[in-house]
């Protein structure tokens, strides 16, 4: 294995875990902003931004939930992807040992905690080759708490009288957030991967989730929706932690990937407001981080 | 703010609103999935000294231990609707005053804690490394093997632990008063 490797996907683990990406916090900050001052949910925007200050100074978890590790590795033709997921997984078990991460790989089976965070598919990887010649690594610390709001629909879906269109996937999103209410640790960030199958629609979903806070969508469609949706599901009033406020979303993502003709599948991702992603870029053996 | 000591009587408890903001000192329990379940299919009798007038928090810690001695890291709450199932009865059985959190309870949580004086605690979830700060020391640890360390019960003594009243002892729940002002906004939109 190499030693080197395991050291970077190891400070790529530390700075998810103890360190928010500046934009979330920034998103955070303004949204704090919008509240009435001295009331439970601006108080609750500072608690939570006193929370992201000292983390990052004492190098603790911000959130004790660090999550699945979710990483996605770009790489060029002949990497080898058994080398990699070896190395992952030693350095999380390094992380988990340093208290970077609590163990969160359980065995469904046996109930068993695998104590060091790897186990069957855990960390979760997705392998993708591409045509540069430097390796990107993502990774995405993901609670579980976000992760049991996520949902997925199968238009058209008469209970919510969404049809196959981007009306329906509206519907459904709006659906969606108000069912999760604050249970994910509001304002979170939603992605919403349409079209593909069961579980390509839920992969799309939760990539959007490294689309910088206020981005636009290139598809001029899917971004007068997201802009909508972003505005809407604030006006549901749910609010920071569901205590009410004017932000419930801190971002709207969605991603479209072409469907079977019999399919339609709307899959919505939560992701809470401890939106930790970090990425960073291998070349010639040096690592460059966001 | 409120002040709070732990054991609370349920004279205390019941003098509690939803909305106020509350200051925790004393000895908390944690306990969630595993525990919840455990606590009602076994009762544990190790829990009842513990839990009498006590005060029970949804928690899976991130722990450090330098040598024989266990610290809290981050420490903030975990969903507790989960244990929707379990909790009116663990409050009924032990004699809970209180129960921390995040993103609320309940009917059945509700009228325990309505009948047999509790109320649900919430407090600032994601909040691992500040929250940490109240528990000031970690006098015992059960189920530590067979849980593994997030299920595990947790005694902690915890000072000034900040909470907000979301659901009274009046029948009282924010969350409740949010969800269906949220629905009725969601069915404007989607009309």
């Amino acid at each position: 294995m190499d030693e080197k490797r395991i050291e970077q996907i190891y400070r790529l683990i530390r700075s998810a875990s103890t360190d928010l990406p500046e934009d979330v916090e920034n998103a955070l900050r303004s949204a704090k902003e919008k509240e009435p001052p001295g009331g439970t949910s601006a108080n609750t925007f500072e608690a939570i931004l006193e929370n992201v200050r000292m983390a990052r100074e004492k190098g603790t978890p911000i959130c004790q939930d660090t999550g699945s590790l979710i990483f996605y590795v770009d790489h060029p033709a002949g990497a080898s992807m058994t080398a990699f997921r070896r190395e992952i997984e030693a350095a999380a078990a390094r992380a988990t040992k340093d208290v970077l991460l609590r163990p969160n790989a359980v065995d469904p089976v046996t109930g068993k905690n695998s104590g060091n965070n790897v186990g069957v598919n855990a960390p979760y990887i997705t392998f993708t080759e591409w045509e540069k010649p430097e390796i990107r690594v993502r990774l995405m610390l993901k609670g579980g708490g976000s992760e049991n709001v996520g949902t997925q629909y199968k238009l058209p879906d008469g209970a919510i009288g969404a049809g196959r269109d981007l009306e329906g996937i509206r519907r459904a999103a709006i659906d969606a957030i108000v069912k999760a209410q604050g249970k994910g640790c509001a304002p979170g960030v939603v992605g919403i991967g349409i079209g593909g199958d069961r579980s390509t629609s839920y992969l799309l979903s939760k990539k959007l989730f490294f689309r910088p806070i206020g981005s636009s969508n290139e598809d001029p469609a899917l971004d007068a929706l997201e802009k909508r949706l972003h505005g809407e599901l604030n006006r549901l009033g749910i609010g920071p932690m569901g205590f009410g406020g004017g932000t419930t979303v801190l971002d709207v993502f969605i991603g479209a990937q072409h469907r079977h003709p019999a399919t339609f599948f709307v899959a919505v991702s939560y992701m809470c407001w401890a939106c930790r992603r970090k990425s960073m870029t291998i070349r010639n053996g040096e690592a460059d981080y966001d | 703010m409120i002040k709070l000591d732990i054991p609370i009587s349920e004279e205390k408890i019941r003098s509690l609103k939803a909305g106020d903001t509350v200051l925790l000192s004393g000895i908390v329990v944690t306990a969630r999935d595993a525990g919840h379940k455990l606590m009602v299919e076994e009762r544990p009798e190790f829990l009842n000294d513990l839990l009498k007038g006590g005060v029970i928090y949804h928690c899976g810690p991130v722990v450090r231990k330098d040598g024989d001695r266990w610290t809290f890291v981050a420490a903030g709450p975990t969903t507790s609707i989960r244990e929707e199932p379990y909790q009116a009865k663990v409050i009924e059985s032990y004699g809970v005053r209180g129960v921390i959190g995040k993103g609320g309870m309940g009917a059945k949580t509700l009228e325990a804690c309505r009948k047999f004086g509790a109320c649900y605690l919430h407090a600032v979830g994601g909040c691992g490394t500040a929250i940490a700060q109240s528990v000031k020391e970690v006098t015992a640890v059960h189920k530590l093997e067979e849980f593994g360390t997030p299920e595990a019960f947790w005694v902690i003594r915890v000072e000034d632990f900040p909470v907000i009243v979301t659901m009274d002892t009046h029948g009282t729940s924010i969350h409740d008063k949010v969800e269906e002002e949220s629905k009725r906004v969601a069915a404007e939109l989607m009309k």
